[in-house]
């Protein structure tokens, strides 16, 4: 695929080389600062191990709901003209560009004990500020729309001759969309799951936002990360290098294996 | 509001030959905790019409985000801390210019929603099941504070949330999220008629101290030794009215 490889303008180079340091430099602080002698004491201490865990369940359980929920509604969007497609587009999209606090505070204003869907809510006995449940939405809302997005783009990207011919050999039309669509939507589906777990697993603003912060319920590592900076920072650079580390560890390996990269 | 009251200042005092140039001049930035928020506000506002040739910038959050924001490098020419062990880091951090002075104090009190629908009355209230608290987390004044007093008190109560600063707290209250806080008497009276606050009472009460220092490498010393010095003259009784009492 690529072909004969040329040297790209020195121009070229130059810009790529700034973006790479821009990237490497803030690791490379955090590589130099960390305290490694202390390294095993600070990952084992119990809130720490606690807040690793509680970010790994929530970020998975929120890339769950995001394929569940997500992957119908780029289907629709790719697939359907209706009128508001555009709005509701935008709509999706928005999480990405608004502040996550503000994110946290809307989901208030939506589901929390006095939101527009508290009532009803609290008549079935669910409570979700300070509910791990809740932290799980507050992901969900700012890495739903990374799956949207990138599973959009591949359904629109898909060759439709596979789902005409299985159409004409007589598909009905949820076997079609399992036996064919899914399949051929594999890479893209993948690649808007990893995006929509790494930004779920760093989520912040929104979780503190909407989930409240305690340890073992809403106290997500990227949380811990920020309260252990106030009074150990050094505890602080590991939780960051761990997190940086699994994130790394999934990225690296799954591009990998599904891109082809 | 620093343009503003520059602005009238000009306007006002346009014939002054005589005097010789206000030395407190350039652009001030205090860090303060954000139980100061209100308060230090107003102290700028007037802070800036008694010296037109200076602005001051605020910076609030929890005490302890800001001694972090000060180690790590941030520039600062005031810190305003809600208690001394955050005051010590950064003095101990040799990052101050002299010894720190405290120049308010601030009592704590049970923050709940306006008209008190779940009956709170006292600490002890708080212990009662299926009732929400937030507390601020143990790191920030506020919450150290809060569990002191609980502590003298004899009550254990979880709460559903660490927040990390006090004025978080005072927002899930008022939102309605949570049933009650502990939060300084100052707060309670800034949020206004959206919450109620609960007295406790002085055997269990902790009176919290907020020392000011001014920071070495500060962009305009003067300035910075000046805000200080409002904060124990004029300053006090704009603190007063917000509800601090007095060192």
């Amino acid at each position: 695929m690529t072909g004969r490889q040329e040297r790209p303008p020195a121009l070229v180079l130059v810009g790529a080389g700034i973006a790479a340091l821009f990237f490497l430099l803030p690791l490379a602080g955090l590589l130099l600062r960390a305290p490694w002698a202390e390294a095993p004491a600070d990952l084992a201490a119990p809130d720490s191990l606690l807040a690793l865990r509680l970010s790994l369940v929530a970020s998975f359980s929120a890339t769950a709901l995001s394929v569940a929920f997500g992957v119908p509604l780029a289907w629709v969007l790719a697939r359907f003209d209706f009128p508001g497609r555009n709005l509701l587009r935008a709509l999706v999209t928005l999480p990405m560009v608004l502040p996550p606090v503000v994110g946290g505070v809307a989901l208030l204003l939506a589901f929390g004990r006095r939101g527009l869907l508290g009532p009803v809510l609290a008549a079935v006995g669910i409570h979700l500020p300070f509910t791990t449940a809740g932290a799980v939405l507050a992901e969900t809302l700012v890495a739903m729309p990374f799956l949207v997005i990138t599973v959009e783009a591949g359904l629109r990207a898909l060759d439709s001759r596979y789902e005409e011919a299985a159409r004409t050999l007589g598909a009905g039309r949820w076997y079609l969309f399992r036996r064919v669509t899914l399949p051929l939507l594999a890479p893209s589906l993948f690649a808007g799951g990893v995006l929509c777990w790494a930004r779920a697993l760093g989520e912040f603003g929104a979780t503190i936002t909407f989930a409240g912060n305690f340890p073992g319920t809403t106290q997500t590592l990227p949380l811990a990360v920020y309260l252990e900076l106030e009074t150990r920072p050094e505890a602080a650079i590991m939780l960051s290098l761990v997190l940086l580390a699994v994130s790394l560890a999934v990225l690296v390996g799954l591009r990998h294996r599904w891109l082809g990269a | 509001m620093g343009l503003l009251s520059l602005l009238l200042a000009a306007c006002g005092s346009a014939p002054t030959p005589a005097a010789a140039p206000d030395p407190v001049r350039g652009s001030l930035t205090v860090f303060a905790a954000a139980s100061l928020t209100e308060a230090f506000n107003r102290i700028g506002a007037e802070f800036t019409g008694l010296h037109p040739g200076a602005s001051v910038q605020f910076n609030f959050a929890g005490s302890p985000t800001l001694v972090t924001q000060i180690t790590e490098g941030a520039q600062a020419d005031v810190f305003a801390s809600a208690d001394q062990p955050n005051m010590d880091r950064v003095t101990g951090a040799g990052l101050s210019t002299g010894p720190p002075v405290v120049f308010a104090r601030n009592r704590l009190e049970i923050v709940v929603e306006k008209g008190n629908p779940r009956h709170i009355t006292s600490l002890a209230d708080l212990a009662r099941p299926g009732l929400l608290v937030v507390l601020a987390g143990p790191t920030v004044p506020a919450g150290k504070y809060a569990g002191q007093a609980l502590q003298s008190a004899g009550v254990r109560v979880t709460p559903v949330s660490e927040e990390t600063d006090v004025k978080s707290v005072v927002t899930k209250v008022a939102l309605g999220e949570a049933d009650a806080g502990i939060v300084y008497v100052t707060d309670v009276r800034a949020a206004g008629s959206t919450v109620e606050g609960i007295t406790i009472p002085d055997q269990h009460n902790v009176i919290a101290s907020y020392p000011a220092v001014a920071l070495k490498g500060a962009a305009s010393p003067v300035a910075a030794k000046a805000f200080i010095d409002f904060l124990l003259g004029p300053g006090r009784s704009i603190l007063t009215s917000f509800g601090f009492a007095a060192p």
